[in-house]
């Protein structure tokens, strides 16, 4: 067990090598309770995310439409990452860190103040990540009966990559982060018990924190705090997709400070690295790039999947193809690659 | 519960070491510690003919979480180190007393051996960490 942001979980539940086949194979199911659930309510609630978050919400036009956004100050940091649920011009759903949870409801309840935005933190929501090619199915048969709501069950079962929808008291959300299909379940907590037994009881696997990294970081997904962080901006943590500079009238916190940073040139890159020699590249250890610079690995592990050491790590932007990592004292050598490494069960690098 | 062989000698820092009847001695890494760093992927062993001082860190074994140092128990020269790990770090896993043992090595002072922890005395120090 250890500390996650003040939660006690487990990095596994027996083999973190096992787990993470598991999810890659079949199906894995990881308790993500510690994930902050908070809802906006009112009538200027898309105004206020306009505002607030890097991304544009103007691309969510169907209700359920999930956006992944990064949380900036004014200087462009990154306060946090997070996922967006519209679910009616009155009604959206965010989905924050724990680690950052204390100030994202400060920050996001400061500025919601003058939109007339209503924050509320959903601590009573548990959450659970069903992921795996045979998730989907699997849960299928555990959605609570929602009389009320005649088809919802083939709704969730209908529902498109990254959308989401409300079935009982449950809200269930095809997104994940692993790369591989899912959902992401959000249930009253006295309910996370139950269908993790059922979910074991189908042969979906128990998996901890250290699946969930390695699966994440195959998948070429940024773990907040390791990836980018309040001294780093979007644009230089391989988030810059996420970065919504149009429509140009768009205001939103930071865009004056990442404008500038764009028109000066953007002078580091966040690449993945696959290491071509025998090691396990780990976040810290220092990157050498020949006649350019240096740089950090901000995440790395052993990839189960490849059966060799991956990282993404923060380089110059000159970075090419070859660099060296500098490994207890001896520089080993490594590749760039473009993330993500693994997708849907498929190896994408060589 | 860990195992704890009872005709192996410990060291505080969770090795095991083995005498060997030619004068030499196997050295691995316990149960308790196999499976408190989770599944290994790398070990790096020293190279045969170094001469390690007692305490110092001879070996590395890297599990998906984490790199850790190996603590020679004794003063010596290494005169074997496990080959096998280089393709097969789950050997120590699956048989951290056996087909998981690190380097072999030819003690300084063949005494020192018995200054080592016993099998109950290291079970001990697991029940006081709360292992």
């Amino acid at each position: 067990m250890v500390d996650f942001g003040g939660w006690d979980m487990p990095v596994h539940y027996g083999s973190q090598i096992d787990e993470h086949h598991a999810v890659r194979r079949f199906a894995g199911v990881f308790d993500v309770s510690h994930m902050c659930v908070v809802d906006l309510g009112g009538e200027r609630v898309r105004p206020f995310l306009s505002y607030l978050v890097a991304n544009d919400v103007g691309k969510l036009k169907l209700p359920g439409k999930a956006l992944y956004s990064c949380l900036l100050d004014e200087r462009g940091g990154v306060l946090d990452d997070l996922i967006i649920y519209y679910l009616s011009e009155q009604f959206f759903r965010l989905v924050v860190n724990a680690g950052t949870r204390d100030k994202d409801l400060a920050w996001i309840r400061a500025h919601a103040a003058r939109f007339g935005v209503e924050v509320t933190e959903r601590a009573d929501l548990a959450m659970l990540a069903v992921q795996g090619p045979g998730a989907r199915r699997l849960v299928e048969g555990l959605l609570p009966a929602s009389p009320a709501d005649p088809g919802a069950r083939e709704a969730v079962m209908a529902l498109t990559p990254f959308s989401a929808r409300a079935i009982g008291d449950w809200f269930v959300a095809r997104t994940g982060y692993t790369g591989e299909d899912g959902f992401e379940i959000m249930l009253p907590a006295s309910g996370a018990e139950p269908l993790w037994v059922a979910l074991n009881a189908r042969e979906v696997r128990s998996c901890g924190l250290g699946a969930r990294d390695t699966l994440r970081l195959e998948a070429g997904m940024n773990l907040y705090g390791n990836d980018m962080g309040e001294t780093t901006n979007p644009l230089e943590s391989g988030l810059a997709w996420t970065v919504a500079f149009e429509p140009a009238g768009r205001d939103f916190v930071g865009r004056a400070a990442l404008e500038a940073i764009r028109g000066r040139g953007v002078a580091q890159k966040l690449v993945g690295l696959l290491l071509e020699e025998r090691g396990v590249l780990r976040s810290h250890q220092k990157v050498v790039v020949p006649d350019v610079g240096e740089g950090e690995v901000t995440s790395g592990t052993f990839s189960p999947t490849l059966e060799k050491s991956i990282a993404l790590a923060r380089v110059p932007a000159a970075t090419g193809e070859r660099v060296q990592v500098d490994i207890r004292g001896k520089l080993l050598a490594a590749r760039v690659v473009k993330p993500p490494f693994v997708r849907h069960g498929k190896i994408l690098v060589s | 519960m860990s195992q704890i062989p009872a005709d192996l000698k410990y060291a505080k820092s969770h090795e095991w070491v083995k005498p060997l009847a030619d004068g030499t001695v196997e050295i691995g890494i316990s149960d308790h510690a196999q499976s408190a760093l989770g599944d290994l992927v790398f070990v790096e062993v020293p190279a045969v003919g170094r001469t390690l001082a007692a305490g110092e860190a001879c070996a590395v074994v890297e599990s998906v979480k984490a790199a850790s140092d190996v603590y020679s128990p004794l003063a010596g020269t290494v005169t074997a180190a496990n080959g096998e790990l280089a393709s097969a770090p789950e050997l120590i896993n699956q048989d951290p007393y056996g087909g998981g043992w690190l380097i072999r090595l030819k003690p300084v002072d063949s005494g020192a051996i018995d200054a080592l922890l016993s099998a109950t005395d290291y079970e001990a120090q697991l029940q006081a960490e709360g292992a």
